[in-house]
């Protein structure tokens, strides 16, 4: 009986399996905190092409704030980024009173930048702590979760929601600091500063760690700025471009802090940028603890009850003031006509709000220009050619959060 | 004189007749320019070595409904510091706001795709939800709704109850 012949194996036939392969990844994905789709073309491990589909968290922004009187559109803007939502309502209010021309007394502003700093740490903890847990360190990510969560204790003292602040009010602010707030902070931030530290031990110098953002997600700066990229993402290219020193607004003019920017765009310098802007944050937050204990019984909204309502204690008191809150909340205030662009840094770069009055109580347009938009963009240029694993750090430093990207 | 009047002195100076009006409400420069010349206006801007408006910061359009022509395509644009510097912070050196009026039919403009990338995005969002179209753009399709959506939600006339068809898992 002959030897059966070998069968010839498919390499030398010359039809090795060599097509690419289609893979949709999303929308629900554990990595695509919010929901996008990403489809992808991948030839063994490289991605050939990729195609970034977003609006699965389209909810109407822009058609809801038309429908209501300028202040209703407030708690909107806090559910566009959800880590960071005293910025949003900043953003807002601050456009509406660039149109009525108005201006916060100091102690409004001081507070305001304090909220706003607080709101930026609870970001940029939320995005370093997942960046990890998504590459498979969970401890690293319980460090930023506690502090992220001191964070928002501290928001919640100050405006009574950890999440949905709705904090900042046309022409000031929700309400006075809370009794015992500032000795709160000040007990956090010793804490938050040594899950810092144990932060930093267990991941910057991390072999595995380096290895996975070193290298990948990088776009030339030329790109970048033709993709209207802001934030972290252009400052760890090396453009120190941060509004608040660029174009400072509230009180950053007066304080004291540095801009971190990095070298080669890649994510490891994007998280290094994060990591020292949370630094930076809280000694930003730490000048206006003294300004706002020094200033206690200063006023922190504008006199004009045709803008900002008058105290509680008043409304319930007296009828002069009443009926001014029963007006306010009734036809809300009148912004006069016209058209205003106001941006802020917010941790994910330029946040504006364009917003087009007729006159009436109501708005007429508001356009948000929300920054992860701008930057998931070029996302496609980041990775394609890079590896799948790339994706995942990639995105996380992106910080794309669905809901300001999608409104 | 503000800084704001100083730079519109500029721009008009750059683009001559193709100014229909300018405005600074507010502090913040704004042009009108026509619709066919918009393109060419928005690639000079960009070029002229002096204003250089190297970012599209956004792009957006306004519905004034019941207006001839119906539509308003705003253009933020920004002039940044695009270089790595050690010294000092980089600045935003001016803004400027471009607008240019869309009538409804034909309801399109040309895309500035080619000027900047970051109109890509932006101008499928406003073709999404305005239902602006825009010539000369390499992939317009809608970005934030699905496909089989009816309509444009942001023109004054949809109405904001209206409901659309839930669709199923398409395979």
């Amino acid at each position: 009986m002959a030897a059966p012949a070998a069968i010839p194996s498919r390499r030398q036939k010359g039809d090795l399996h060599t097509e690419t392969q289609l893979i949709s990844m999303g929308p629900s994905h554990p990595a695509t905190h919010g929901t996008v789709k990403i489809m992808l073309e991948i030839d063994g491990e490289q991605i050939v092409e990729m195609d970034v589909q977003i609006g699965y968290l389209h909810r109407g922004f822009e058609k809801e704030c038309e429908s209501g009187t300028w202040y209703q559109a407030i708690p909107y803007t806090d559910r566009l980024n959800y880590n960071s939502a005293i910025l949003a309502n900043l953003a807002f209010c601050m456009s509406v009173e660039k149109l009525l021309g108005c201006e916060i007394p100091r102690r409004g502003q001081w507070v305001r930048t304090l909220a706003s700093e607080l709101s930026r740490m609870g970001d940029h903890l939320t995005r370093l702590g997942a960046a990890c847990l998504e590459l498979g360190a969970m401890t690293p990510f319980l460090y930023g979760i506690e502090a992220r969560e001191l964070v928002w204790d501290l928001q919640e003292m100050l405006c009574g929601a950890r999440v949905t602040s709705n904090y900042v009010r046309i022409g000031g602010v929700q309400r006075e600091i809370t009794p015992g707030f500032l000795e709160r902070l000040s007990s956090s931030f010793v804490r938050i500063e040594e899950l810092l530290r144990d932060f930093d031990r267990v991941v910057t110098s991390n072999r595995i760690f380096v290895d996975r953002f070193r290298d990948t997600g990088m776009l030339p700066l030329a790109k970048l700025i033709d993709y209207g990229v802001t934030g972290p993402l252009l400052r760890a290219a090396g453009v120190p471009l941060d509004l608040r020193k660029a174009e400072p607004y509230l009180v950053y003019e007066e304080i004291d802090f540095d801009v971190p920017v990095g070298s080669t765009g890649d994510n490891y310098d994007r998280f290094l940028v994060c990591q020292e802007e949370l630094v930076q944050s809280m000694r930003i937050v730490r000048q206006c603890v003294p300004v706002i204990e020094k200033t206690a019984g200063e006023p922190l909204n504008v006199a004009d009850p045709r803008i900002r309502w008058p105290a509680k204690e008043r409304v319930f008191g007296r009828m002069e003031e009443l009926i001014q809150q029963f007006k306010g909340v009734t036809e809300g205030i009148r912004v006069p006509a016209g058209e205003a662009y106001a941006a802020i840094e917010s941790p994910n770069g330029e946040l504006g709000f364009y917003i087009v009055s007729d006159g009436t109580g109501k708005p007429y347009k508001v356009r948000c220009r929300p920054p992860s938009f701008a930057n998931v963009a070029p996302m496609r240029h980041m990775l394609v050619g890079g590896m799948l694993a790339d994706i995942v750090p990639t995105f996380d430093m992106i910080n794309m959060i669905g809901g300001e990207c999608d409104r | 004189m503000s800084s704001a009047d100083d730079l519109l002195e500029h721009v008009k100076r750059l683009l001559g007749s193709d100014v229909l009006d300018s405005h600074s409400q507010c502090g913040d420069a704004t042009v009108i320019v026509p619709l066919g010349a918009a393109r060419e206006c928005l690639r000079r801007l960009k070029l002229d070595a002096e204003l250089a408006f190297n970012v599209l910061i956004d792009l957006t359009a306004v519905d004034h409904l019941g207006r001839e022509p119906r539509f308003d395509l705003v253009y933020h644009l920004a002039s940044i510091d695009a270089v790595p510097r050690e010294d000092r912070t980089a600045a935003v050196h001016r803004r400027l706001r471009v607008k240019t009026a869309v009538p409804e039919s034909p309801c399109a403009a040309d895309s500035v795709c080619e000027v900047w990338s970051a109109a890509n995005w932006f101008e499928r969002e406003v073709f999404d939800l305005y239902g602006i179209e825009f010539r000369g753009h390499p992939d317009l399709r809608r970005i934030l709704l699905y496909d089989e959506f009816k309509g444009h939600p942001l023109r004054k006339d949809y109405p904001k109850e209206r409901r659309q068809p839930l669709l199923g898992p398409r395979n």
